[in-house]
């Protein structure tokens, strides 16, 4: 791939007013890659995705994609790339086989190909038997895909995905996230955010997490989870009452313990397997019963409150009722 | 492998064709068949301009109109013109209410991401919103007709008083751009237009002739665009006398003073549209 940049974000900066909703980024994202923006709500992801589509102007900074320039070639930029935005835009009133073939005139494509594309899109979507009917009648989740489809229209090098499946349940979101890889075998480069941890992980080469407009962190899932430190072991206690004892027992074992008393659980810091087997034997010994005990390596739920001080979902403005991030994992 | 339920064998990776960035017209005109399919698919977006019309039609002609005096001519001839413009006047409010939706709905975000001319949503919007009230003309007209309204002076003065309801519409789209592009909801702006277009259309010559009301309130309803147009249309139509003598001065040029407050209200409220729509859609 060349390491050609597809994506470069250059101290990006957007004020509204006096609110600073991105202050100051910076991101690259060689050709082929997946970049994953994580962050909570109101973090400024959205924000940022706008202005590298040309839907923003910047109050500062500088946006490229394919190398065009977002302020001063925008129509180069919307030429190079898709956009899936954080709501569905497509006309509710058009059919979903409609929606394709009104974009598929305003990016002036051959007739033939709106046709065989819009086909094979729809059943790459599993939209075929709603092709046409109205998108009104489509659920959160079909309305979604057609817009993914419309987005991939004209086949375009670069997509963007803001949110994709934000409101999504598990079976769609896997059957999304499989799609998404599918066009990263074909070699499109993919910049999508997300306040799924999961979703970054299971997604992105490369994650940038911002929080209230600046990058906090950026690298691999990997070298993330390096950095939040160690593993923990988590003990489900069977009777709540058990609680302070148990975790009397476990201070004897590590320096940082954690109570959570309505998941009846108790974490500790752990070295590893040899900091376990000995929590597990004073257990043993000391008659409280255990649901269960097990090692937990960190997830980038971890790697998020280490790094900001406050998990993911209590961001201070959420304003739709969505489902909370899916996070496997014992972490508390 | 996939977890998509996926069946027929459609997976070949899409190869992206030749793209050629459409030209205002073919933009602007896509845009427009799609406006247009939202009117086949929701008939009931004609009201405002049909049913809403109409009734207006019977109610004046049958019920008030009794009690108005009309020199020199028929009533319903008379009021056929005033609610002709009423109806364009309404246009206004069409193209603002379509507006706050597409962008409310993200349907602008959408064809702004899109290699298309910036100016190609506002024309494709104007032009739709114009065939929307041509089409409510064109229901009072055959309304009129039925009750007793005629075109009187022949066919060239008759068709410039179309061109004129046009001109005219052309000019209020803007505000219609205007309004669309400042308000927030479709209900804001439905509000607002209820409550700017009806005592505008109404302080004016459109229902009852200017003659019987107050000396300040005659003067501003005679210096009121709307019976300008009005006073044009009758008088290209032969549905009435000439203004009065001592109307005020527009109505005595009613022809001329019209394309002249289409030509001004287009001049004040075009870039007053242009740069709110933009402003409401660079952040
Ligand atoms: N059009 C706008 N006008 C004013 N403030 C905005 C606008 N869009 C976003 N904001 C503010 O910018 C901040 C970042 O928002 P956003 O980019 O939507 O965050 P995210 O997508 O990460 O949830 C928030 O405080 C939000 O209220
Ligand atoms: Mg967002």
């Amino acid at each position: 791939m060349g390491g050609t940049a597809a994506v470069e974000a250059v101290d990006l900066v957007k004020h509204f007013g006096t609110n600073r909703a991105v202050d100051g980024v910076s991101f690259v994202v060689p050709e082929g890659t997946v970049l994953g923006l994580l962050g909570p709500n109101g973090a400024g992801k959205t924000t940022l995705v706008r202005m590298l589509t040309t839907l923003s102007v910047p109050t500062s900074g500088t946006g490229r994609v394919a190398g065009f320039d977002v302020v001063t070639q925008p129509n180069e930029v919307r030429r190079s790339m898709g956009l899936t935005g954080q709501a569905a835009t497509v006309d509710e009133i058009l059919t979903g086989a409609e929606n394709l073939r009104l974009v598929g005139a305003l990016y002036g494509l051959p007739r033939a190909y709106v046709r065989d594309a819009t086909e094979r899109l729809l059943d790459r979507f599993d939209l075929t038997d709603a092709a046409d009917r109205m998108a009104k009648t489509y659920s959160g989740g079909m309305r979604r895909r057609l817009d993914l489809a419309v987005s991939l229209l004209a086949a375009p090098p670069i997509l963007f995905l803001d949110e994709p499946t934000t409101g999504l349940d598990p079976k769609s979101r896997s059957g999304l996230w499989a799609v998404l890889r599918e066009l990263v075998d074909e070699g499109t480069t993919l910049l999508l955010t997300t306040q799924y941890l999961e979703e970054a992980d299971q997604l992105a080469d490369e994650i940038v997490v911002v929080d209230k407009g600046k990058v906090i962190a950026a690298g691999t899932p990997t070298q993330l989870k390096d950095e939040a430190g160690r593993a923990s072991v988590v003990i489900t206690l069977t009777h709540a009452r058990d609680l302070a004892a148990a975790a009397d027992l476990v201070r004897a074992h590590s320096p940082e313990v954690h109570v959570d008393r309505t998941g009846r659980r108790v974490t500790a810091r752990a070295g590893g397997l040899g900091d376990m087997t000995r929590i597990a034997a004073a257990f043993e010994a000391s008659g409280i019963e255990l649901d269960d005990l097990g090692l937990a390596r960190p997830s980038l739920d971890d790697v998020f409150l280490h790094l900001t001080g406050h998990r993911a979902e209590d961001a201070e403005d959420t304003e739709e009722a969505e489902p909370g991030p899916i996070t496997e994992g014992a972490a508390p | 492998m996939t977890t998509l339920p996926t069946t027929r064998a459609t997976r070949a990776p899409l190869v992206r064709p030749p793209l050629s960035p459409p030209s205002l017209a073919r933009a602007a005109s896509t845009i427009v068949w799609r406006n247009l399919l939202h009117i086949r698919r929701m008939p009931e977006m004609l009201l405002d301009v049909t049913v809403q019309s109409v009734m207006f039609v019977l109610l004046f002609a049958y019920v008030f109109g009794g009690a108005i005096a009309v020199a020199g001519s028929d009533y319903r001839e008379f009021l056929l013109p005033g609610i002709m413009v009423q109806t364009m006047v309404f246009s206004s409010a069409v193209v603002a209410t379509g507006l706050t939706n597409d962008l409310q709905k993200g349907i602008v975000d959408r064809f702004r991401s899109l290699p298309i001319p910036r100016s190609a949503v506002l024309v494709g919007r104007s032009i739709s919103s114009l065939i929307h009230s041509s089409i409510g003309v064109a229901v009072m007209g055959l309304t009129g007709l039925l009750i007793g309204w005629r075109i009187r002076n022949g066919v060239v003065d008759g068709v410039l008083a179309f061109l004129l309801l046009l001109l005219f519409g052309f000019a209020v789209i803007w505000l219609g751009i205007w309004v669309g592009s400042i308000m927030r909801t479709v209900e804001a702006v439905q509000g607002f237009m209820f409550t700017v277009m009806f005592p505008l259309t109404f302080v004016a010559n459109t229902f009852a002739p200017t003659e019987s009301m107050p000396t300040w309130l005659r003067f501003v309803a005679e210096w009121n665009p709307i019976s300008a147009v009005t006073q044009a249309c009758r008088e290209l139509w032969g549905n009435g006398l000439p203004a009065p003598a001592d109307a005020a001065w527009p109505l005595q040029h009613a022809v001329p003073v019209s394309v002249g407050w289409s030509l001004l209200l287009t001049a004040v409220f075009a870039p007053l549209a242009v740069s709110a729509f933009r402003r409401r859609s660079r952040d």
